[in-house]
């Protein structure tokens, strides 16, 4: 182990009253492997560049991916730094844990790398920092005994992610826990054996609030919707106009994105044909206005945030489906689009970027779906789309 | 840089164990990289892959995508585990002596 050494510029930020990183890594460096990487850092911030290497390959027998290989290119200076590797780990579906689970889970990481943990990584899985190659398996066999397995990583099926759905939200507008941990289970192979042309992500949100970003970020987005009539507390809703704390008239009706709210002084009303699920008057009421009770979820296809090319918002595929387990339609159609993907994506071509390459038509035809207004951003304005408004709609 | 020692013959290899000296690959230098990966023999199943990649990687400088792979080779992706525990991108083409793959196989 190298002797401590002092890191003036890290302790810099220390200073100030927000959170720190460099904090948080001093309160684990009674690990050497801790103290090694504040090392490395404090030179990369001297040096004014990053010493990690990329593209390490690492894994466990039986999986193609779950371990991510960092190296240090400092690790004469640096021996305890040197291997650095990153185990992604499955989380439980919406993140639930006991104590007893998550010490289970820090005991293991004290006796096999460096105790640093990151809860939760961008896709959603457990995170240890810092594993050195000959430590991979040990830990790998303890993850699996204390019931836990690894996530994905490379180009695969990355692992499931979802809100806390029903388990704490009332806006739930189906078991969004019950689906990931299903499909988790079903793509087991596809999980942990990379094989498609670059990552997939399924998110799943309860309701259009879409507490995962799901939209923004993954290739498959389930979003929780109702396809009928929200409901309305009409004492709840007077209640909420005699309080005073909300001004109904400015706050709700005037906002309400598809502008098909009125709002008479006494009752609101609602064109729930015209409404386009965006949920800001039930979050702003949320006492008198409740998601309707036909309830199932909106798939979407083609999200991303940048890295390879810029970022993609994902587009409508069906605009509701009932979801119930065994979720056979939902998995048909997943299949079918790792299968078109799969053969004709070309190498770290995401979804998206691909159905921007062959056309929507052509991916809708290839995959054995009829085209919908859904699918369109915003029919009503869209030049190429005719639409007659009804009287007194927008 | 490490190296592995093959009979006469000794090779750099980098920190995952993948060889930097393409051109001193020969069948015992796979045998030996092999064990690397918990292949204690190659079999003819481990050849028909090993050789499929050496000569697509040789006519098009990068290895070929996983499913290519299996279409190919006739062989499921977990034939392919089985016969290489570690996967095909770091078991299969280390054994045959590629460059290390970056994102897919
Ligand atoms: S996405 Fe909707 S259902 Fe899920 S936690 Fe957020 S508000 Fe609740
Ligand atoms: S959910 Fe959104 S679009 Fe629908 S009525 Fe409420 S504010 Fe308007």
């Amino acid at each position: 182990m190298t002797e401590k050494k002092p890191t003036p510029l890290l302790d810099n930020l220390e200073a100030g009253p927000w959170p720190s990183f460099v904090k948080e890594l001093k309160k684990s460096a009674k690990s050497p492997m801790v103290q090694d990487l504040l090392g490395v850092l404090e030179r990369s911030y001297e040096d004014k560049m990053g010493h990690w290497k990329h593209g390490g390959l690492v894994g466990v027998r039986g999986y193609g991916g779950g371990v991510i290989g960092r190296y240090n290119e400092l690790a004469r200076e640096f021996p305890d730094a040197a291997e650095f590797h990153t185990v992604r780990i499955n989380q439980p579906a919406g993140w639930f844990y006991t104590s007893d689970v998550i010490r289970t889970l820090c005991d293991i990481w004290e006796r096999h790398g460096s105790g640093l943990t990151n809860f939760h990584g961008a896709t959603g899985d457990i995170i240890f920092l810092g594993a050195r190659t000959s430590e991979i398996e040990a830990v790998f066999g303890e993850l699996i005994e204390a019931g836990f397995d690894l996530g994905g990583s490379g180009s695969c099926l990355r692992t499931p992610s979802c809100c806390c759905g029903m388990a704490r939200c009332e806006w739930a507008c189906y078991d969004t826990m019950a689906l990931t941990y299903d499909l988790t289970q079903t793509f087991q192979d596809e999980l942990h054996r990379p094989s498609f042309p670059y990552k997939f992500k399924i998110k799943s949100s309860g309701c259009p609030n879409d507490c995962v970003a799901a939209i923004a970020r993954a290739d498959l987005s389930i979003i929780g919707t109702w396809r009928d009539d929200i409901q309305v507390d009409r004492t709840a809703v007077t209640q909420y106009a005699a309080g005073g704390q909300i001004d109904i008239a400015a706050d709700v009706v005037a906002r309400c994105p598809a502008g098909c709210m009125t709002w008479d002084g006494r009752s609101i009303g609602i064109d729930n044909e015209s409404c386009v699920r965006c949920m800001h008057c039930i979050n702003a009421m949320p006492k008198a206005l409740a998601p309707g009770k036909d309830r199932g979820a909106t798939v979407l296809v083609g999200g991303k945030a940048t890295i390879l090319g810029g970022a993609l918002l994902s587009s409508v595929l069906v605009p509701f489906l009932r979801m119930e387990p065994p979720y056979d339609d939902l998995k048909e159609l997943i299949r079918a689009i790792w299968d078109l993907w799969g053969d004709h994506g070309k190498n770290r071509e995401r979804v998206g970027e691909f159905i921007q390459r062959i056309g929507l038509g052509n991916f809708l035809e290839q995959i054995g779906l009829d085209p919908q207004p859904e699918m369109v951003a915003q029919p009503r304005t869209n030049p190429y789309i005719s639409y007659e408004p009804k009287e007194g709609r927008p | 840089m490490a190296q592995i020692v093959v009979g006469d013959v000794t090779i750099e290899v980098d920190e995952d164990g993948f060889i930097q000296e393409p051109e001193k690959w020969n069948v015992k230098v796979a045998q030996a990289l092999a064990e690397t990966e918990y292949v204690n023999e190659l079999t003819e199943g481990h050849w028909r892959l090993v050789n499929y990649l050496r000569e697509y990687y040789q006519k098009f400088g990068v290895a070929p995508m996983i499913r290519k792979l299996c279409k190919e080779t006739g062989m499921k992706l977990a034939e392919i585990y089985e016969l290489f525990p570690t996967g095909p991108a770091k078991g299969a083409c280390k054994v045959a002596g590629l460059a290390k793959p970056t994102g897919c196989v």
